[in-house]
């Protein structure tokens, strides 16, 4: 059981590595209005938060071997997460662009920074703080989201515990301390969102 | 790939059948856990103190939980209880009773954002009990709460998946028999995919409707 847990843990964290720079790209082929790969982004975006994970998750597993690309059911899940923590990633880090002021952007280019650098050094050090609590109340609705993949044979948390209630004839115990496991994972994520923020709220006040 | 589609769309009623399934599961959970959320948020703001902690405790804690795990809760643990239900039972129970402790948030934090005014206001004319609440703050609680309800109905409709696996026949659960069948993974899930997007762009034009409706109705 713990070891689903771990194993729950394990691909939310890579999922979340992945999704969350990959959803500021999203994001930033939008804000930039790319022209063709915005309006594809746009649809991507749009379609994949309205696919259920469970749905996508059998998507990927059994419809990229076809492809040729064979899949373990870890690396389809660590997929699966991304792609669709991708998409709501977009959508957070692109409300934070378009409240980003442009005055500064103008600034930056007065100052003869390159876009490049003022991103960096301008815009991105800001819009973080900003996005930092949608991105992580995104994160407890990935956690939410990843018992779809026991259907592709990843043996998580619920998995786990199916598998103990098939083999005691005891579904409902397993089930309860999965449960309990989950609303602790969710929590401490919540947890180091508060203290971040705390951090964060010490800086500004302390420069 | 092409043969694939073709198979899908041979089989296209079945899909439609899911659809409707999923529909009708998404449609009666909104009803019932709109009705119960609002009862649970009337508790939240109970005028007892302890009332309102313990409702405030389980709402909280049923955010925590994934919706999969309580479908699992919910389906081994009646039968426990000497309650045997179908899946569709279950799987409705499941849905409204997770989805209601969302709806109480929503509608806890629209009447608390509501204006205190506006009841004095319609106090002053005379407006009381079933009245003031029909008249003043229904409309008021329904324009606010609109879009995180639209939102939050996306949520079902992409909740309904889950109840696949204890196997209540909605759209995925189609899409994934019609693969297991025929093999043609991607055609049927693809298909599926495209079909709950349908259903969000239409629940989502819905929303923008009742905003359009509510700005005409300040600017009256």
């Amino acid at each position: 059981m713990l070891e689903g847990a771990a194993v729950t843990a394990l691909v939310s964290i890579l999922a979340i590595a992945l999704g969350v720079p990959f959803g500021l790209l999203l994001a930033i082929i939008r804000w930039r209005r790319v022209p063709l790969l915005s309006n594809a982004v746009a649809a991507y975006v749009s379609l994949i938060r309205a696919t259920p994970a469970i749905t996508l998750a059998l998507l990927i597993f059994f419809a990229l071997p076809t492809l040729g690309i064979v899949l373990s059911p870890l690396t389809a899940a660590v997929l699966t997460l991304t792609v669709n923590t991708s998409a709501f990633n977009c959508e957070i880090w692109r409300a934070a662009l378009i409240d980003f002021p442009a005055e500064q952007l103008d600034a930056a280019r007065a100052f003869g920074l390159q876009p490049r650098l003022a991103f960096r050094r301008i815009v991105f050090p800001q819009i973080w703080r900003t996005s930092l609590p949608a991105l992580v109340s995104e994160m407890t609705l990935l956690i939410k989201a990843s018992p779809a993949l026991a259907v592709i044979g990843l043996v998580d948390l619920t998995r786990a515990a199916s598998r103990i209630g098939a083999a005691t004839y005891k579904p409902l115990p397993p089930f309860i301390v999965a449960t309990l496991l989950y609303v602790l994972l969710v929590l401490a994520f919540v947890a180091i969102q508060r203290l971040v923020e705390r951090r964060l709220h010490a800086m500004r006040s302390a420069a | 790939m092409t043969n694939d589609f073709l198979t899908v769309f041979r089989h296209f009623d079945q899909f439609l059948g899911g659809l409707w399934n999923t529909l009708w599961l998404a449609g009666a959970t909104l009803v019932f856990a709109s009705i119960l959320g609002c009862g649970i948020a009337a508790l939240m703001l109970a005028r007892q103190r302890s009332i309102r902690k313990l409702v405030a405790f389980l709402v909280d804690g049923m955010r925590c939980i994934p919706f999969l795990l309580l479908a699992y809760l919910v389906y081994y643990g009646l039968p426990e209880l000497g309650l045997q239900f179908d899946s569709w039972t279950c799987g409705v129970s499941a849905l409204v009773l997770y989805h209601s402790a969302y709806v109480a948030e929503i509608v806890r934090g629209a009447w608390t954002s509501l204006a205190r005014e506006q009841i004095n206001a319609g106090k002053a004319f005379g407006f009381h009990g079933y009245k003031l609440f029909r008249r003043i703050i229904l409309p008021q609680l329904f324009f606010a709460s609109a879009p995180v309800v639209g939102n939050q109905t996306v949520q079902i409709v992409k909740d309904t998946a889950f109840l696949m696996i204890i196997t209540v026949p909605e759209l995925t659960f189609v899409a994934s028999s019609i693969q297991a069948t025929y093999f043609v993974p991607f055609a049927s899930f693809m298909v599926a995919m495209l079909l709950y997007w349908v259903v969000t762009l239409v629940i989502e034009a819905g929303v923008r409707r009742v905003e359009v409706s509510a700005s005409l109705r300040r600017a009256a």
